[in-house]
């Protein structure tokens, strides 16, 4: 076994080569029937993140085809987007990747304000910057630390619930929830921030790269941990474009890509932040993306805070806008409006868009064709994870079976998105 | 921004001759029509082209129209990541023809096209692995397309009986309601008792007050 642990290289033909040899040696006349050995793993195992079923063809412990079974949490997301308002539509974008929620939202709130030419208001920019940045915290906080549980450290998880818990409350204050926040709207935030919350955050943010420094000492070098992750699944620049990764897959191995500087959306274009890249695109690198990526969350996190304006955080148009509640007491107008809007909704100029953002995962889209109705014709929804996945034949290909656990950990599924 | 697209739109164009149908801008995202056929070359083509180089198929979806002549759209969603631009290559089909597989071009088309197949029933030909994706094994119809009810048709149960789950029609506790918000009327649109003698009056008004 330790010849093949050494290496992760497709070994079919030698394997081969030598059982025949030594056949032909005690020239026995039995026929070796080599049969390789099939492994259902998940769909309930602890390492499948969710809900996966992988049917792993295994060759000894090698693994030789790797094919993902995935659907069973499928919800018919899209279907039932075509049957609901823009309104109603947008807390489905939660329950995608519910790891870190508003991420999704955003995407499709841009792509309705893109539709329907919406100028959002500064302010409103800031804050969607601040909660997707804390977004990728909460996001990156699980992944790095499930990872390390799927590789053998349990304290990192410990550690990082905690203050992914502070993030939940985070969301809480805005929304209302910890998890799904609905918060991103069409045309701004639902509501302000309450008072003394940014104080909070900032206090977050000067305390929070401490913990990072914890969970680096507990990792980055750690030997298990090396020795779990260094050069498995390593991929390639031209395989990554090859198989449509993005995120800190894409960083992971050197490309320099984030749509946060390339194709920036909301307040980003005024955002200094830098992004870290991987060098050898191993799991290994991945998780220091994903490392490094939480310290410059924190960098955007203040530069939000700090260059928040004030004014409006909602656009000025009840066509799109529900009315402040202490309005509608006194104006019949603002009833109405009111009334309309959580009726029947707003009605979006038929177009299509496909508009994405750099969500904590990767690029998630949405493809939204409208019809000039109050529903969405088609919402298409990409989910980065969904490439990922299909990747994991080919990076898993040649490696042993406790590798793949380190494969699919570093590449940060979450079912909600992936099965829709 | 926009004249930039839709010069390098033309230049597209001219360079795929007649492997393109139409070329639009709208919003600021650049859209090509390609006959169903030519979608292998176009594509490869896009992706190899030193001023195209779309390297990475971010998406690929179906749309459905059923009013149609080919009902189903195909949209694929390039990036280049080099030039920092996004296309959208569209063809269309309908239930029977066949779109010729793109996995030859970008491995990634290979489950983008599987639960296109699996939701529309748009089916690629020389796709090595085409089989349902998302929905249940065993499951029949393709229910993205307009014409599959929201509610779809079975449901599942687990049966203490039989000790084992059971599908059955869908029974629904409510009726599916579906608003007509697009009528600026509410209201009946069928004719009351006696309205019918209200058709004899000459008056041609009359008949739209119900």
């Amino acid at each position: 076994m330790s010849e093949t642990a050494t290496k992760p290289t497709i070994k079919t033909a030698s394997a081969l080569d030598t059982a025949t040899a030594s056949g032909a040696l005690t020239n026995a006349p039995v026929a070796m029937d080599i049969k390789n050995y099939n492994l259902n793993f998940g769909p309930q195992h602890p390492a499948a993140h969710g809900v996966l079923r992988l049917v792993l063809e295994l060759d000894g412990e090698t693994v030789e085809r790797c094919d993902p079974h995935i659907g069973l949490l499928h919800r018919g997301t899209e279907k039932l987007i075509e049957y609901k308002t823009y309104m109603q539509a947008l807390p489905y974008f939660d329950r995608l990747d519910y790891v870190a929620p508003m991420s999704q939202e955003h995407a499709f709130a841009l792509a309705v304000e893109k539709l329907m030419g919406i100028d959002v208001p500064l302010r409103a920019q800031y804050i969607r910057v601040l909660y997707a940045e804390i977004s990728r915290i909460a996001n990156h906080l699980l992944n790095v630390t499930t990872f390390a549980i799927d590789v053998g450290a349990i304290t990192p998880l410990l550690w990082g619930f905690e203050d992914r818990e502070r993030l939940m409350e985070f969301y809480e204050r805005v929304s209302g929830a910890r998890l799904h926040a609905n918060y991103f709207r069409p045309g701004g935030v639902h509501q302000d921030l309450p008072p003394g919350l940014v104080e909070e955050i900032l206090g977050f943010c000067d305390a929070f790269p401490k913990r990072i420094d914890d969970l680096e000492n507990l990792l980055t070098e750690n030997r298990i941990f090396k020795q779990r992750t260094v050069d498995i699944g390593i991929i390639s620049p031209d395989d990554a474009f090859d198989w449509g990764l993005s995120g800190p897959m894409l960083r992971g191995s050197g490309v320099a890509w984030d749509l946060r500087k390339s194709q920036p959306y909301d307040a980003y274009a005024d955002m200094d932040f830098d992004i870290p890249v991987g060098k050898n695109g191993d799991c290994w690198s991945r998780y220091l993306v994903r490392m490094e990526e939480m310290r410059q969350s924190i960098k955007i996190m203040r530069q939000a805070i700090l260059e928040m304006p004030g004014g409006p955080f909602m656009v000025n148009d009840r066509k799109v806008a529900p009315p402040p509640r202490a309005e509608m007491k006194h104006s019949m107008e603002a009833l109405i409006h009111h009334f309309k809007l959580y009726t029947e909704g707003y009605h979006v100029p038929a177009g299509e868009t496909y508009t994405a953002v750099e969500a904590p995962k990767g690029e998630f889209g949405v493809y939204v064709v409208s019809d000039g109705s109050n529903k969405p014709y088609r919402c298409k929804i990409r989910a980065p994870g969904f490439a990922f996945l299909q990747a994991a034949d080919f990076m898993g290909k040649g490696h042993m079976l406790a590798d793949v656990v380190a494969i699919i950990g570093s590449m940060d599924i979450v079912f909600g998105e992936i099965d829709r | 921004m926009t004249q930039a697209l839709t010069e390098f739109g033309s230049t597209v164009a001219t360079a795929l001759e007649q492997n393109c149908l139409k070329v639009e801008v709208i919003r600021d995202e650049l859209i090509l029509w390609v006959p169903r056929t030519a979608i292998v070359p176009v594509l490869t083509y896009l992706r190899d082209d030193p001023r195209c180089l779309f390297k990475v198929l971010v998406d690929l979806c179906g749309v459905d129209y059923p009013e149609r002549a080919e009902r189903f759209e195909v949209v694929y969603n390039l990036l280049s990541l080099k030039h920092n631009r996004r296309i959208r290559v569209k063809v269309t089909t309908d239930e029977e023809t066949p779109v010729p597989s793109c996995v030859g071009v970008y491995s990634t088309a290979g489950w983008f096209e599987r639960e296109a197949w699996d939701m529309y029933g748009i089916f690629f030909a020389d796709n090595p692995d085409l089989r349902r994706i998302l929905t249940d094994y065993g499951f029949e119809g393709h229910p993205l397309r307009k014409d599959f009810p929201l509610t779809g048709f079975v449901e599942v149960r687990y049966d203490e009986d039989q000790k084992r789950v059971v599908y059955e029609p869908v029974k629904l506790k409510q009726e599916f309601r579906s608003f007509d918000f697009l009528s600026p009327w509410e209201g009946m649109n069928h004719l009351l008792p006696g309205d019918e003698k209200f058709k004899d009056t000459p008056d041609p008004e009359a008949g739209s007050k119900s």
